[in-house]
């Protein structure tokens, strides 16, 4: 008689996997790398694609030398490319960015065992790395449209062009419009521009159940908070730097944040507090990455805190008095 | 109220409408002695007896166990041993039918009070129908006061629909079972618990307990897992059954309403668990249905009866899709606790990946365990970190397996790791 499979139950499982989950965060990106190369030109959409395929190839080589089962087609390594091209400015020499992207996964994602075992989220690692490395170049802002003015030409245009603005964010020259940082008309980096972009892929992720709201909405709704009772201009601190790409696309990221809802709200409040003191305190204009990358470190604190209560389970302290 | 945990699943009950047909009398059948939870019987019979329908086969001396009766009228060919689907072995009473079906003279049984009704419920050989098994004369002799009897129709797996088939083809036997039960334990208030998905079944009660304020039809919301024991009673009355606690420490019992129904008829008629409502479904079957069939039918001949695909089947699940149980081979009888065999070919296992830490099993654990966390400190068979964790209390629903995006089996997980936490004294 013929043997039949044997295993554990359950015999079924959801149609949700690793790939679908990473391939919904790269559908829900689309809108914001649209968006860059409307304002920023095919530069923006190339560095995207270098960035992506970097992260992609250096995640295929790290695994090939760890003699690790392949892991490209899960598409995470796709998503952190895309993501870092996001933070970068569309004038930065590819070679930079392609330097991050092994900063990312290489360093900070496969070093330490790959998918699921990274503490920090890698983007936001090879961000602050290049912004720490290269300060000007990563600090130089195209304003949108800048290749315009001329021929492009990546020294250059940057350095004698009128319409190109070096070190200035909105954050810092506050010269821009609210409806210019609603829609993505103002200088920055590619992810940092179109808010609306990016509220756009938010919700479709929160739709599609990808990620929860509790993480970008105690984010957003924290740092609204501390502006507003510090005086300061609300709508303004809420539509520029990277809080909108921080707040839906790396507060959001499973590996590095709490794992409950209590945590991620925690998580949520955290970077808001952390990203209002940089902005308003620190040397830094920007505080988002830091304010993610610390609350990354303290992840497993947090995970500690907030480990749910089974239904049922009786306090271990009672049972210690029971047998005593 | 807190809201548990609960996921969605595709309910395939495909067979819902379909009404079980009464298998024929088979040449031959296998009646294990140990179909529930406690003490296996030993046979009462030896090889190249005489047995006739309904006639006692088996028995135990022990308290928590129950008779065993002979389906089927005819010759016995042999006593083997039979290893059972949890891997233990026991002995099985194998008859060749003479296709007479000839009965004993089956005596009503003289219920008067709630020891003579208890006593009837164990001479009938039945335990709880669902498919847990356990014993249904010790469930309904707890040493607590209860106030409220709930009936399990939740039937919250996929595929499965031999409760909702006995609640519309009989549902005057549900509630007959319903009211002995009331009135020998003197329970004043009873709540038959139907999911949402059975619109039918909800109508019918609701119409046939307009006079009885004491029977309360409750629909639950048609997730998974409803008709877990623990979840059901959080649903239908907000309590919170602790760990370590039975049900009736809540001052509750939960009964299967096929246990239920059966109870009525044995009440009735004398005739103890002989056969029983079984749904025939999966990809490999041709013609999925649900049987009437004699305990001890080789579950090869209805497979066939179904038009089954013998030659392609790679999974035989016995129960449900979420937590039913593997059998090794086709060579297999229907027991007591048999609801459903699910016969699947083309079965590909999934495969395993990395936890990418997305919190979808905690979000789905109806118990608020986390798997996760669970299956960490297992790997690192930290036993203090699986006590905090409360391993105990998984129920092994597999939610949390079903929702993985990585594929990892953390139900399976949890119940190897009970296995690490020692016993307490």
């Amino acid at each position: 008689m013929k043997n039949l499979i044997v295993s554990s139950s359950p015999h079924q499982n959801s149609d949700v996997s690793t790939q679908k989950i990473m391939m919904t965060v790269i559908i829900a990106l689309i809108p914001a790398i649209v968006a860059s190369g409307i304002f920023f030109g095919l530069r923006a959409i190339a560095l995207v694609a270098v960035c992506c395929s970097s992260a992609v190839l250096f995640e295929y080589l790290c695994r090939k030398l760890m003699k690790r089962p392949q892991t490209i087609s899960d598409l995470s390594a796709a998503v952190t490319g895309i993501i870092l091209a996001l933070n970068l400015p569309v004038t930065l020499p590819f070679w930079i960015a392609i330097l991050g992207s092994f900063i990312a996964i290489a360093i900070v994602k496969q070093l330490f065992g790959g998918l699921g075992q990274n503490f920090a989220n890698p983007a936001i690692v090879a961000r602050i790395v290049l912004m720490v490395s290269f300060t000007s170049q990563m600090t130089t802002w195209a304003i949108p449209g800048y290749w315009k003015a001329g021929a492009f030409s990546e020294t250059t245009a940057i350095v004698n062009s009128q319409t190109v603005f070096t070190g200035a964010t909105p954050l810092v020259s506050q010269n821009a419009s609210l409806s210019d940082l609603f829609f993505g008309n103002t200088g920055g980096c590619l992810g940092e521009t179109s808010a609306l972009a990016l509220i756009i892929g938010g919700v479709f992720l929160m739709v599609t159940r990808v990620i929860s709201p509790a993480a970008p909405l105690s984010f957003i709704g924290s740092l609204a908070l501390f502006t507003f009772i510090s005086g300061g201009d609300v709508p303004y601190q809420l539509l520029s730097g990277g809080l909108m790409l921080g707040a839906f696309f790396m507060a959001t990221d499973y590996v590095t944040t709490p794992i409950t809802t209590k945590g991620r709200i925690i998580f949520g409040i955290g970077c808001g507090l952390i990203t209002f003191i940089i902005r308003n305190f620190g040397s830094y204009p920007e505080g988002v990455s830091f304010s993610i990358l610390l609350m990354n470190i303290l992840t497993p604190y947090i995970d500690m805190i907030t480990k749910t209560k089974p239904l049922g389970a009786k306090k271990p302290v009672k049972e210690e008095t029971k047998n005593a | 109220m807190r809201k548990l945990n609960s996921i969605k699943l595709n309910h395939k009950k495909n067979t819902a409408e379909y009404e079980a047909v009464r298998f024929r009398t088979p040449e031959y059948v296998k009646i294990p002695m140990s179909m529930h939870m406690g003490a296996p019987c030993t046979p009462i019979v030896k090889k190249g007896d005489h047995v006739l329908v309904g006639q006692k086969i088996g028995d135990s001396d022990a308290f928590f166990s129950a008779p065993i009766h002979s389906s089927v009228s005819g010759t016995v060919r042999d006593i083997i041993d039979y290893r059972l689907m949890n891997g233990t072995v026991c002995k099985a009473v194998e008859i060749d039918t003479d296709g007479k079906q000839e009965e004993i003279q089956y005596a009503i049984p003289q219920v008067t009070d709630k020891e003579s009704f208890i006593k009837a419920v164990r001479e009938s050989g039945v335990c709880g129908l669902g498919g847990a098994g356990f014993p249904t004369h010790i469930k309904l002799n707890p040493k607590n006061e209860i106030d409220t009897l709930i009936i399990n129709a939740a039937e919250c797996e996929p595929y499965i629909t031999s409760d909702y088939r006995q609640m519309l083809e009989r549902p005057e036997n549900v509630l007959g079972g319903i009211r002995l039960i009331m009135k020998y334990l003197s329970i004043p208030k009873t709540i038959l618990a139907i999911e949402g998905n059975k619109p039918h079944a909800i109508e019918e009660f609701i119409k046939l307990t307009e006079n009885e304020p004491e029977i309360q039809i409750f629909k639950l919301p048609s997730t998974y897992p409803q008709g877990a024991e623990k979840v059901l009673i959080h649903s239908t009355t907000g309590r919170v059954v602790m760990e370590g606690e039975l049900p009736s420490d809540q001052k509750v019992i939960v009964m299967n309403v096929s246990t239920t129904a059966f109870i009525y008829k044995y009440i009735q008629t004398g005739i103890p668990l002989l056969r029983r409502r079984i749904t025939i479904e999966g990809n490999a079957v041709g013609k999925p249905m649900n049987v009437i069939a004699p305990i001890g039918t080789m579950i090869t001949e209805l497979l066939r009866e179904a038009q089954t695909d013998t030659e392609a089947i790679e999974k035989l699940i016995a129960g449900g899709p979420m937590m039913g149980s593997c059998l090794i081979n086709l060579d297999t009888p229907v027991t007591k606790t048999s609801n459903s065999f699910l016969a699947i070919k083309d079965y590909k296992e999934p495969e395993k990946s990395a936890c990418i830490r997305c919190g979808r099993c905690i979000r789905a654990c109806p118990l608020n365990l986390m798997p996760t966390e669970l299956e960490k400190a297992y790997i690192k068979k930290n036993i203090s970190a699986l006590e905090s964790l409360k391993v105990m209390l998984c129920m092994n629903c597999g939610s949390c397996t079903y929702v993985c995006p990585a594929n990892r089996r953390l139900a399976e997980t949890n119940q190897l790791a009970k296995a690490l936490i020692p016993k307490k004294k």
